[in-house]
């Protein structure tokens, strides 16, 4: 069937969601077929395959969580991660491939947001994949001029006082947000800190969860 | 989209736009084998980011209102395997027409 740009949408005019028992759709058979076309080519292995998505869903932000509160126990450490986060990050363990990661600090005057404003890259070494608004036309656009308005409409008012920086990260080069330690938190172990760290802390929607 | 700043329709940081909307989505398999097919032709050298984000920039605004995230991917890791000549369209064509007869849900035409 030649391909033309209403083959992916519903009889309505919408997208199809994507569930996965939704209608075969265009682009799921052109993957189907690529995917096909490499394992028969001898380029990659249905192992291979499978082994790289075992590895992409074990990547979540608890990893980048135990990093922010390493980082929170360990002035040194907190140190070596603020001057390379690539390679502190690489003495935890985590596999940073060949990317610049640049820790920011929030402060009590400085609160920062990471965004991709040209595309959608992403910590995701650290976090796994981004949330799918991070990649949307609303964050890109708007959080670079307005991130205070953009900030509220994910639930996080701050005072005048504390000054916001936006950080554009690029394919080569992300950003990732180290958060301030929640007061009350000094009797808290690593884990029981890391458990504090979101996903959203580390992007700047967001701050960490409360002592309990 | 051209205008007279030069700007092209991808680089829309400070740009009007609506409000967010926060929902997520799990990401279905083939959207998760997409991402992986994306870095196990890159690990081979086939193409790069570099290749991947020039396809999709060139896709146009209307890709980027019409398609999904993973449908541009896919659109555009095609399209960067082609150029490389990993394997021609008159292959691709045969083999997705294979698959389309498969069966009427991803399952069945993924054969799992």
């Amino acid at each position: 069937m030649p391909h033309d740009h209403t083959d992916h949408l519903s009889p309505s005019g919408h997208p199809f969601r994507p569930d996965n028992d939704a209608p075969l759709t265009y682009w799921q058979v052109m993957e189907i077929a690529i995917r096909e076309l490499l394992i028969v080519k001898g380029i990659t292995t249905a192992a291979d395959i499978a082994a790289q998505i075992d590895a992409m869903d074990a990547r979540s932000p608890a990893d980048g969580a135990k990093v922010v509160a390493r980082a929170w126990t360990d002035p040194a450490f907190k140190a070596r991660l603020l001057a390379n986060g690539s390679a502190a990050s690489r003495e935890m363990g985590f596999d940073i491939g060949s990317l610049r990661l640049i820790v920011v600090e929030n402060t009590p005057h400085i609160h920062n947001v990471i965004v991709c404003t040209l595309c959608s890259c992403y910590p995701r070494n650290l976090l796994g994949l981004p949330p799918d608004w991070y990649k949307t036309r609303a964050y890109r656009s708007r959080v670079v001029r307005e991130p205070r308005k953009v900030l509220a409409e994910f639930g996080l008012v701050l005072p005048d006082s504390i000054r916001i920086r936006v950080h554009d990260s690029t394919a080569d080069m992300r950003y990732i947000v180290l958060p301030a330690r929640p007061a009350g938190t000094e009797e808290l172990s690593e884990a029981d800190l890391a458990d504090l760290v979101t996903r959203d802390a580390m992007i700047g929607t967001g701050l960490p969860k409360a002592a309990a | 989209m051209t205008d007279t700043t030069g700007r092209r329709w991808h680089d829309m940081g400070g740009l009007d736009a609506g409000p967010l909307d926060p929902a997520e989505h799990d990401f279905a398999l083939w959207e998760k084998r997409v991402d992986a097919l994306m870095v196990l032709a890159s690990a081979k050298g086939l193409f790069t980011v570099d290749g991947l984000r020039r396809a999709l920039e060139d896709m146009g605004e209307e890709a980027f209102e019409s398609m999904s995230y993973y449908e541009r991917w896919i659109a555009s890791v095609n399209q960067n395997l082609l150029e490389a000549g990993v394997y021609s369209i008159e292959e691709l064509g045969a083999r997705m027409e294979d698959i389309s007869k498969r069966g009427t849900t991803y399952s069945e035409a993924a054969n799992g």
